[in-house]
């Protein structure tokens, strides 16, 4: 045979991936050599990004199950039952690679492919969020990237309708050469409508519907699973193209179809097309499928099967009509100004069978694709940076002589400092569902007809898992949880992106393998299923691998959405009260490497039963309507999380603190920007602070009174209250500088807001 | 009080018309742009969003759908037509306003409340309002830098056509407060008549208290008040 001399002397699986064990056991499992198009196939099919071979081992370990979970991992998104009948489907996924190369249209597509994630399932998206990690602004490129890539979730979030209501961005030379662009979409629909990846049905039509086919993103999946080196940033076309207008088009005709009671199986054509969907349809359904490319919409003439069958060219999807909907799925189309087409059928024989011009183009077991790919376990190793940082000794930072100072530096670093400048780029608000948005804790939105609302927020702290990768992914499920919680949402399920360098250097693995099982431990405590999400690998350059980030996406509902919490202090009065245990703990802090430029030291404990109390007293306190304002301490610590209260509200505070609930012997610094996890700060009126005070007694979360809202100055002193009360207005002298905070809200203003403008300017 | 709210493919904003309409005790009901008819309704609604995806150039292409000609008519007999954002450039494109849109100064989307100081109550969407008053609405554009020859300029101001201009939280319609370059800080315009309006914020988006403001529920209040009235101002 032709083909097989061809294969052997080139060794053409090589060229697409695939290594010479993974060549033999497909030939194998075919009990034949496979054709060029066969190996294509299993080519995208078998890479990391389409069949985790490396990483899907170490996946198990993660907790997917729960009362409220109705959909987890292995559907193109998870769903978690919100009540009123509600379902709330949500994923996170990676477009690293792309949007490196391609910022625009990398980050675009990325967004275009989460939506049609969510609105596969039946459900109409109503919220997204995008966790971005770039260079250091002072690099050129890290600008350009950063401008490139909110552009273009701006670009295509915005006209397809979607409000962008949240997320994250984090500046760190690790990402210099290897941005990360993880976008999460949400949406939202009856128990009834759901709908799944299945091919069901023996008979039944197979059609594609959307866009047409073209040669766009032949191989992207192969593209994201291969290091960044510069011989791969030549390969442009492995990007897509998207294109807003025909997304939005194809979601409103999908979502038109499943009400029209039209849909049986639906799938997006993402990551290895057609190739990829009629693979997992006919896998899940434990069917087959024939397809016949002369059918498929072209866009470019004269493709090749293996083009046809490996293009990821965008805004398409496989659908199994129900049984003589066939016409009506056609005229929905069409009035959507959109293509619908019957290119094959449901077969009993398990193989998905393509034809082209009357013959066999290629012929693959389903299962084989979709669920046979090589399982690899790989060595591991902890590197030897990890015992090194962990050992630095904190005792021998010096003290901070300017707290002010300190305080303001770190509002104003890039990571701290408001995101204004990204999220006012974003159409945050369309869709009349968002009561909170970007800026916050989590972004909380409204359902339809409902008095419900969930609470969306993405977190990870990158330096926490470089330095401890489990304890590091630990925190960032609590901390997510924490954001939720303090909107007044009780956290209910996560989904993750787990972003990684290449899973063949021993330390890379070893840095995986400890973030996932931090992350299972930490969604097992505080009852949070992971439903879903993907695993983004070859983070690097060819040497150096970006931080481990294991983003978390976490969903929390609020029963009653008038009863939100937002996170700035809301009227002059309030009493303002810590909540949680202050360690003497600045290891791995923002404060170490903004105002130290450490970045070593222990990542804080955790306190996973103290986290799950935590969240607990939050979401009560708001749903009796206790809190006027509630804010998660994290990065930055207690400072900073008070200078965010302070800014969010435009209002003052007058504090006292003396230690109380602290280590004792805590320096005033260390009290300040310790980064202790399970802590909080809120503000409560004079009429409902007793009982706030008597419900986190009685769910055992330590807290202490420290003075109240108001004036235009953030004034943190030392000591016992004059009176047991706090003053309000009155100012400290310069020699109390390293034992006071003294800040006025515009120097808090300005700081930060004005630091990503200016460092774009730059 | 009807709504009729006109759906180009690309509309992303005809549900949050709707989803205000409703709030505020009116009915609202979709027009899909291939219809030729507009009966039934006290007021017709393009809406925002971008349509047929903006391509080629903001609203271009949405000016030729089959239902702006039954638009043309209803706004001809007097009734009123209100377009918002890209409701409002589709009503430039046609002709059925004077002036044209530019991209934003910054070159960015921009999506933030904004204040806005109304110049004129003689028209059916602000005859619940007063010139002056400040109230708060939400931008979210690209494209919303208003732009007129001098002579259309002045002759528009002439007739009191400018019924929105961005502004500051004292009314002040300064450089500062511009949000996206539009001469004369103009937000919003009428036609002659002033039964048609075209305007960048979103009164739809600020229907109700939880969404963080609710003074474009007095745009649709005053648009239900003139019905009721007859069609009168005042």
């Amino acid at each position: 045979m032709a083909d097989r001399l061809d294969n052997e002397q080139d060794r053409v699986w090589q060229t697409m991936g695939l290594t010479d064990e993974e060549y033999e056991r497909i030939r194998e499992l075919l009990g034949r050599d496979p054709n060029y198009v066969e190996l294509g196939m299993f080519s995208v099919m078998w890479s990391e990004h389409c069949s985790y071979k490396n990483t899907r081992a170490v996946l198990r370990d993660l907790p997917t199950s729960g009362p409220q979970v109705l959909q987890g991992p292995g559907e193109n998104a998870g769903i978690v039952d919100v009540g009123d009948g509600l379902a709330v489907v949500f994923k996170i996924e990676s477009h690293n690679h792309p949007s490196a190369v391609e910022p625009y249209q990398g980050a675009a597509t990325g967004v275009g492919g989460i939506i049609r994630d969510i609105f596969t399932m039946g459900a109409r998206p109503i919220a997204s969020l995008d966790s971005l990690w770039l260079g250091d602004l002072s690099s050129a490129r890290a600008r350009t990237l950063f401008s490139g890539i909110v552009a273009g979730i701006s670009g295509y979030g915005n006209a397809v309708g979607i409000p962008t209501v949240g997320g994250q961005t984090v500046f760190h030379p690790s990402y210099e050469s290897n941005p990360l662009v993880n976008a999460m979409c949400v949406g939202v629909m009856r128990h009834d409508d759901i709908k799944r990846g299945a091919a069901t049905g023996v008979g039944n039509s197979v059609m594609v519907i959307g866009s047409t086919t073209g040669r766009d993103g032949i191989h992207g999946a192969t593209f994201a699973s291969a290091d960044l080196t510069d011989e791969a940033v030549e390969r442009k076309s492995a990007v897509q193209v998207g294109d807003p207008f025909r997304e939005k088009l194809l979601l409103e005709a999908c979502l038109e179809l499943v009400a029209r009671g039209c849909v049986l199986g639906i799938q997006d054509m993402g990551a290895a097309g057609l190739t990829c969907s009629s693979c997992e349809m006919a896998s899940r359904a434990g069917t087959g499928m024939v397809v016949d490319l002369d059918r498929v919409p072209r866009r470019e003439t004269g493709m090749t099967p293996y083009e046809v069958m490996l293009s990821e060219s965008q805004e398409r999807m496989l659908l199994v009509p129900t049984p003589g909907k066939e016409r009506e799925v056609r005229e929905v189309l069409v009035k959507w100004g959109l293509e619908a087409v019957v290119v094959g059928e449901v077969t009993a024989d398990g193989m998905v069978t393509i034809t082209e011009g009357g013959r066999v183009a290629a012929q693959v077991p389903a299962k084989a694709l979709a669920d046979e790919a090589p399982l690899y376990h790989r060595e591991s190793a902890k590197p030897e940076y990890v015992d090194r940082l962990a050992a630095f000794d904190t005792d021998d930072v010096p003290a901070c002589e300017d707290l002010s100072g300190a305080l303001l530096r770190l509002i104003g670093s890039p990571s701290i400092a408001s995101k204004r400048w990204v999220w006012e780029q974003y159409d945050h608000q369309v869709g009349a569902g968002t009561v909170i948005g970007p800026g916050s804790d989590a972004a909380v939105i409204r359902l339809p007809g409902s008095k419900r609302g969930i609470a969306l927020s993405t977190d990870c702290n990158s330096r926490y898992c470089y330095l401890n990768p489990r304890l590091g992914a630990a925190h960032a499920v609590a901390e997510a949880a924490r954001n939720v919680a303090c909107t007044g949402a009780r956290p209910l399920a996560a989904t993750n992106c787990q972003n990684f360098g290449n899973p063949y250097k021993p330390e890379v693995f070893w840095q995986f393998r400890e973030a996932i099982s931090g992350m299972s431990e930490a969604c097992r405590a505080l009852g949070t299923p992971v439903t879903g999400g993907n695993v983004s690998l070859y983070n690097e350059d060819g040497e150096t691998a970006i931080r481990p980030t294991p983003v978390i996406g976490m969903v929390g509902v609020i029963n009653d959405v008038e009863r939100r919490v937002p996170m700035g202090f809301q009227a002059d009065g309030d009493t303002v009260v810590l909540l949680g245990a202050t360690r003497d703990e600045i290891g791995a802090s923002e404060y170490l490497a903004v105002v130290q430029g450490v970045e070593a030291g222990q990542v804080p404990t955790l306190d996973l039963q103290a986290e799950a109390r935590l969240c607990k007293l939050l979401w009560t306190a708001a749903s009796r309507g206790l809190l006027s304002s509630a804010h998660d301490a994290s990065e930055g610590g207690l400072a900073v999380a008070l200078a965010e209260c302070v800014i969010a509200g435009s209002r003052g505070a007058s504090l006292w603190v003396d230690g109380a609930g602290a280590d004792p012997g805590l320096t005033t610094d260390r009290f300040l920007f310790s980064e202790s996890g399970a802590r909080a700060v809120v503000s409560a009126s004079p009429s409902t602070l007793d009982a706030f005070l008597a419900l986190a007694a009685e769910l055992d979360v330590p807290l202490a009174v420290v003075g109240r809202v108001g004036g235009d100055r953030l004034c943190v002193r030392f000591g016992p209250a004059p009176d047991g009360t706090a003053r309000d207005g009155s100012t400290l002298g310069e020699a109390d500088a390293a034992r006071c905070i003294d800040v006025g809200i515009e120097a808090l203003l300005s700081a930060y807001e004005e630091a990503i403008p200016c460092a774009m300017q730059g | 009080m009807k709504f009729g709210v006109v759906v180009f493919p690309g509309s992303n904003c005809d549900r949050d018309v709707q989803t205000a309409a409703r709030a505020a005790g009116y009915e609202a009901d979709f027009i899909w742009h291939a219809a030729t008819a507009v009966d039934g309704f006290d007021c017709l609604v393009l809406p925002g969003g971008f349509s047929y995806g903006d391509y080629l150039r903001t609203a271009a292409i949405a000016r030729f759908s089959p239902v702006m000609a039954a638009v043309a008519e209803f706004a001809a007999s007097g009734r009123p037509v209100i377009g918002i954002c890209n409701g409002f450039q589709v009503l430039l494109e046609a002709g059925m306003l004077p002036g044209a849109m530019l991209k934003n100064t910054s070159c960015r989307f921009l999506c933030k409340a904004q204040r806005i100081r109304v110049e004129s109550a003689r028209t059916p969407f602000t005859l619940k309002l007063r010139p002056g008053q400040v109230i708060t609405l939400p931008i979210a554009h690209g494209e919303g830098n208003y732009y007129a020859d001098s002579e259309t300029l002045a002759q528009i101001e002439r007739h009191g056509q400018v019924v929105f201009r961005y502004c500051n939280e004292s009314g002040g319609a300064t450089p500062e407060s511009n949000p996206n370059g539009s001469l004369g800080n103009i937000a919003g315009v009428c036609n002659e008549a002033g039964n048609v309006l075209g305007m960048m914020p979103h009164p739809e988006r600020a229907g109700e208290q939880i969404l963080g403001g609710a003074d474009g529920r007095l745009i649709l209040d005053s648009v239900a008040q003139w019905v009721q009235g007859g069609g009168r101002i005042g």
